[in-house]
């Protein structure tokens, strides 16, 4: 068995999102036959898929409020016991789409490979490359399994690049299991300002800010350089900012032109999450803090003496 | 209620990781500890209970060496009592096999309720708990910030990308809950003598009727083919502030064209 087909698990409302659109392009490369799964209505985007080398939209139709894991799944398991099967699926590292991957895997009880840079073809398999250590090394994994491919990729992974291809056929497919968990509502968090995962600027903020009250000046220098403000696990988790401010491993995964980390000391968990920025500025007061590994600018000092001047200095300046 | 919550036990992530260069796995020779993030489902175990007015709380681990140090502390926390899943044969075991002891050791203790990590702090495949519910073929919900449960129905805030979404599932269920959605106790003097005489029943595969075939670097069917170093960053520019400091990276934002 090669690696021929491969399908995309799409997401996005109206238009594809960027990670699906990425993960369409590193299929293409990888392939000549790529179709993607769509779990709702894939009118919409139809257009948008094509255009990405999609020939064939496999798509659910409207889930009725259930959470997307169980049907989703066990749509594409179906599709698949029933012989239509590509050689591999490629998911991305989200809330949805690892629930559908993490159910898929055990309706067809075949094994997943998780947080993952790259892909590649290696004779009849497929290698997948996930960054481990904080991004300092990097892990090849080989399927060796019988059978589909499950494949998970972080956001950022690749360049998206159109085809010109017309819309994609939309093919509708049977949901055995609807499942039990249902949405009955949703709710939005307004945020202003630039978005975390798409602003050119990025000033994160971390434990060593101290306080809740100190996250001020994070706010602050955001709004000076109309940047996003961003946040490391540890103090989402300690409750100071909004889940949404998430930087890391879990929470986004940030390539901005500027990433000024204050009070973070570089926790794996965050470094994979923004060492992929083009310039990094950290503060810290820990010379040993591994952020200072990655930084191309550097400020062993105390967050209280440096932001205040920083954001005083920038006020003058403008 | 009956709630089980997964608990991973970790090197210490405050030591830096390495690779056993035999196998490629993380190397888990050292004494392990809770996963900080595990402790966010026992302290939310511990409040539905008593919320419920009345149940128990029950932890689930699989680990090397029958570590018990990351479990003892979970049970300083207030937990009942634990199952530990150790045997040679889980080497290498990948995240479905882990799902499949899991489930296997879960379906045991019979629970209303599961509540687990949404991804562990060393392996972070964040596929677990929904492999475990499939596994188990129970309802899920994942990246749960907030759950209320009664009359067999849980009413759960779940994370999304720009808000959370209001989700309801019966019970029996599991949940994976996000770090930050409660204040995880410290054990008490009282609570960590008390968690010293807590059962932990200690099983291997065979107790759970699973082949070892099916789990350990056999039954993973992935490998490991090689691991390299990354492209490192070229090394900065590293200033103590001496009252400098701030003024080192205006000009640098400036030489960026950011201000």
């Amino acid at each position: 068995m090669s690696i021929n087909s491969i399908w995309v698990y799409a997401e996005g409302s109206d238009v594809p999102t960027a990670l699906t659109l990425e993960m369409l392009t590193k299929a293409r490369e990888l392939s000549s036959d790529v179709c993607a799964i769509v779990g709702g209505d894939a009118a919409a985007m139809a257009g948008a898929l094509g255009a990405h080398g999609v020939s064939k939209v496999y798509a659910t139709g409207d889930l009725g409020g259930s959470l997307p894991g169980i049907p989703v799944a066990s749509a594409l398991a179906a599709l698949i016991d029933g012989g239509t099967s590509p050689d591999a699926i490629f998911f991305g590292q989200t809330y949805e789409a690892r629930d559908v991957a993490s159910r898929l895997s055990v309706m067809l009880d075949q094994p997943l490979v998780t947080n993952n840079t790259d892909a590649r073809v290696d004779g009849d398999t497929l290698v997948c490359d996930e960054p481990v250590f904080g991004g300092t090394k990097t892990l090849s994994t080989a399927f060796r399994n019988e059978g589909v491919k499950l494949a998970l990729f972080r956001p950022k992974s690749f360049e998206p690049a159109e085809t010109g291809g017309g819309a994609a056929e939309v093919v509708s497919i049977d949901v055995p299991e609807s499942g039990e968990a249902k949405i009955v509502a949703r709710h939005v968090e307004e945020r202003s300002g630039p978005q975390l995962d798409v602003a050119p600027i990025v000033v994160a903020g971390g434990r060593g800010m101290g306080s809740v009250e100190n996250f001020a000046m994070v706010e602050e220098l955001s709004s000076l350089l109309n940047a996003a403000p961003g946040a490391s696990r540890a103090i989402v988790d300690a409750g100071w900012v909004p889940y949404a401010y998430q930087v890391g491993q879990t929470g986004k995964v940030v390539k901005p032109d500027v990433y000024i980390a204050c009070g973070i000391s570089g926790a794996t968990q965050h470094l994979v999450g923004m060492k992929g920025s083009k310039t990094i500025i950290a503060i810290n007061k820990d010379e040993e803090a591994p952020i200072f590994g990655v930084a191309d600018l550097g400020i062993v000092g105390d967050i209280n003496k440096v932001m205040p001047a920083l954001i005083e200095a920038i006020k003058s300046a403008s | 209620m009956k709630v089980a919550v997964c608990v991973k036990q970790i090197p210490d992530p405050a030591v830096p990781g390495e690779l056993d260069p035999s196998t490629n796995t993380l190397n888990r020779d050292d004494k392990l500890i809770l996963d900080e993030s595990d402790s966010f489902g026992v302290e939310l175990a511990l409040q539905l209970v008593e919320a419920a007015g009345g149940g128990s709380v029950t932890l689930v681990s699989m680990a090397p060496r029958s570590e018990v140090s990351g479990l003892r502390t979970a049970l300083a926390m207030g937990a009942d009592d634990a199952v530990l899943v150790s045997d040679d044969a889980l080497a290498g075991t990948d995240a479905l096999g882990t799902a499949k002891v899991l489930g296997a050791a879960l379906g045991r203790v019979e629970p209303d309720l599961i509540l687990a990590g949404v991804e562990s702090s060393d392996g972070y495949t964040g596929t677990v708990p929904e492999q475990i519910a499939g596994v188990m073929g129970i309802a899920s919900v994942t990246f749960a910030k907030k759950i209320e449960a009664s009359d067999g129905m849980l009413s759960i805030q779940r994370q999304t990308d720009d808000g959370y979404d209001e989700v309801t599932c019966p019970m029996p269920a599991l949940v994976s809950v996000t770090g930050g959605v409660v204040e995880p106790r410290y054990p008490s003097f009282k609570g960590i003598m008390a968690a010293k005489k807590k059962p932990v029943d200690q099983v291997g595969i065979a107790d759970l009727g699973i082949d070892a075939s099916a789990v350990g670097f056999a039954g993973s069917r992935q490998e490991t083919v090689a691991v390299v170093d990354a492209e490192a960053r070229e090394a900065g520019e590293i200033v103590i502030d001496e009252g400098e400091g701030f003024q080192r990276i205006a000009d640098f934002l400036a030489e960026l064209k950011v201000i």
